[in-house]
């Protein structure tokens, strides 16, 4: 006799508790705190804190511990928590010419007002495991000039900006839309776009980007400009009448300088690709400035090669990992019902065909 | 968690824009209606459309209650159901005839719906074009045009090449003599059902739109006069409860292959062999203990 399995709930509830024991994982190994992890995986954290579009990097550190490591579930955490918190006003735009650089480099130019600061970078490592590191990890302090803050560090872009060789961008003082407040409708504003380029998936943006220097929509990029520091925020209060500071955030620009020979409606000039994002990523800054200028074709008047980066609905449709891992992982989920329905079509449908051929023999 | 968020979870501002995209989804029925969705704490995928909708529709006296398959007890509809007796304390219900508001995923219950009644569906991709043209700025323009000669098209090569149209699930239907309108994947058995006393409402929460059907509203499924849609349906009766009229899951009962088929709406099949019915692999309701 068949009796319908029931029981889902204590499923789930049992599944929860032995995913909550697995997480903790061997109780002989000290559990990871938050600042641990918010410390010695900075990285990790930023990229939660950058696709995860909230910049608070308790949370963030402690979304990596929930999902286990899992990035992805962290940035979900995370998203699924901010949209519960009310937005209460917005900030003054950051001025990055005054970021107190702890980065600062430029391919374009081998030295710079205000200098090329190489500051904490994998760059130049040899990929070499240090196996010291299983051991102990204690680093002596390293020397380092301070970032000051006080110092305007001028874009690169604005010297070529003087001569005219480098597009310049049009003022706009409106406000830009919020893509997590209303529905993404195309044409999307490069407002838009850039706001789904620095919460989209780096893997993503990464891909995309690679693509276009491989031909897919190439367009010739130099990094201009690229630096990591800290800048304020500042937001106007009415009241007061003036603006104030109410954080420092920690992010990563990246300008790009791309070879342009004109089009019918824009002379021979440079043209801009432009990538900004919390916390430290380079990876992700770089190939998010690549796509930028790749989806710029039309302001621009260029040709559509038909390539996918050039294609807005294209990359904003597919960027968010979140809806991404939530469709692709769905399938996972009972689909009986539509299976069925295919398994008696494909059943008529084989009848048919093997009746026909009966016929035929 | 209950007391920390608004009454079913979603703030009152969220729900206000949400049900203004209803209300225009009811006024132009089959029509999708681009809305903010919010980032829900399930995945994209699991019917986070839909839960809004629900969300954005339930009074604290409504009796909810939640179907994956037909089904009450899938793990997806315990989880949804779970949530909304968390966060808006509503009574639920595995009856369908008891509930005021039904949220579903890939079925409709057989218990016809009653005046009053509002049925949620989950909507994984809203537009039935989709798979003919991938591209939305191209589909709302077909839309607004009212240009769906693709479409015929499509099910005219299918009736070519396999003699029928091969659409089993998510079968297209004209609303209302204008729209074209995924019915979402219920197969296509449930959609002479869709013209109905209750209000059917569609959410698809990653796609972001909206779309509905008000009650009693013409909803044709696509065919051509000399191959008229076909509803198909089960070779057998229902394995428990002997149900001939009823949508059937196919169950592989041991490694010899040996199949049941068994009513996929759970409450259906309970309700009639609670008043008697046997199927041939059933037993009468007081013995099955179980």
């Amino acid at each position: 006799m068949y009796v319908a399995v029931k029981g889902g709930e204590a499923a789930i509830e049992n599944a929860h508790s032995w995913l909550d024991e697995i997480r903790r994982g061997d109780t002989d190994v000290p559990e990871l705190g938050i600042a641990q992890i918010r410390n010695q995986l900075a990285l990790a954290v930023d990229r939660v804190m950058a696709e995860g579009s909230l910049y608070d990097p308790d949370l963030a550190a402690l979304a990596i511990k929930q999902s286990r490591g899992d990035l992805i579930e962290a940035i979900f955490l995370i998203r699924a928590y901010r949209t519960t918190l009310p937005r209460f006003g917005s900030s003054r735009p950051i001025k990055t010419e005054n970021m107190a650089c702890m980065r600062r480099i430029s391919a374009t130019f081998k030295d710079v007002p205000g200098g090329q600061v190489l500051g904490p970078t994998f760059d130049y490592t040899h990929r070499l495991l240090d196996f010291k590191l299983a051991a102990e990890g204690s680093a002596e302090p390293a020397l380092k000039a301070p970032a000051q803050a006080d110092e305007v560090k001028p874009h690169i872009t604005s010297f070529l900006n003087d001569e005219g060789l480098i597009q310049s961008e049009p003022q706009n003082d409106q406000t830009p839309p919020d893509l997590t407040r209303e529905p993404l409708e195309l044409p999307a504003s490069r407002a838009l776009r850039l706001q789904a380029l620095t919460r989209g998936d780096e893997g993503f943006v990464l891909g995309m980007g690679y693509s276009t220097q491989r031909g897919y929509g190439r367009n010739h990029a130099f990094v201009g400009e690229l630096r990591i520091g800290n800048v304020a925020v500042e937001v106007d209060i009415p009241e007061l009448g003036f603006a104030v500071e109410i954080a420092d955030i920690e992010i990563t620009e990246c300008e790009t300088v791309n070879q342009f020979t004109g089009s019918k409606t824009e002379p021979p000039q440079f043209t801009r690709g432009y990538g900004l994002v919390f916390g430290q990523s380079e990876r992700k800054a770089i190939s998010m400035a690549l796509v930028d200028r790749a989806l710029r074709w039309k302001e621009l008047g260029e040709d559509d090669t038909g390539a996918p980066a050039q294609d807005e609905e294209f990359v904003l449709y597919h960027c968010d990992n979140i809806q991404a891992t939530g469709f692709v992982e769905h399938i996972k989920l009972p689909h009986y019902v539509d299976f069925q329905a295919e398994l008696e079509l494909v059943r008529k449908l084989r009848r048919e065909a093997n009746a026909a051929r009966e016929a035929a023999e | 968690m209950s007391s920390d968020y608004n009454f079913a979870y979603l703030d009152e501002q969220t729900k206000r824009m949400i049900r203004r995209a209803l209300l225009k989804g009811v006024a132009i029925p089959g029509y999708q209606v681009p809305f903010a969705s919010r980032e829900m704490p399930m995945p994209y995928g699991w019917g986070t459309g839909g839960v809004q909708v629900t969300a954005a529709c339930l009074l604290p006296d409504d009796t909810l209650k939640v179907i994956d398959q037909g089904a009450d007890d899938t793990t997806n509809a315990v989880s949804i159901r779970k949530f909304f007796e968390k966060t808006a304390s509503v009574s639920v219900t595995e009856e369908t005839t008891e509930a005021t508001v039904i949220q579903t995923r890939h079925r409709i219950p057989e218990t016809p719906l009653t005046e009053g009644q509002i049925l949620v569906y989950q909507v994984p991709i809203p537009e039935p074009l989709r798979f003919l043209e991938p591209r939305e700025t191209e589909t709302r323009k077909m839309h607004a045009l009212e240009e769906y000669g693709l479409m015929h098209v499509k099910l005219y090569e299918d009736i070519a090449r396999h003699g029928h149209i091969a659409t089993a699930y998510a079968y297209p239907v004209k609303v209302e003599g204008r729209y074209v309108m995924d019915p979402s994947p219920i197969p296509k058995f449930d959609n002479p059902k869709m013209e109905m006393a209750g209000l059917q409402l569609f959410g698809a929460g990653r796609e972001q739109r909206i779309y509905a059907v008000p009650p009693y509203t013409r909803v044709v499924s696509l065919d051509f006069e000399d191959h008229p849609f076909e509803r198909g349906g089960a070779q057998q009766p229902c394995g428990l409860c002997a149900a001939t009229d009823a949508y059937l899951d196919e169950v592989i009962m041991d490694d010899i292959g040996t199949r049941m088929f068994v009513c996929s709406d759970t409450d259906y099949c309970r309700k009639r062999r609670e008043v008697g019915h046997v199927g041939e692999m059933g037993v009468p309701k007081a013995e099955d203990a179980a």
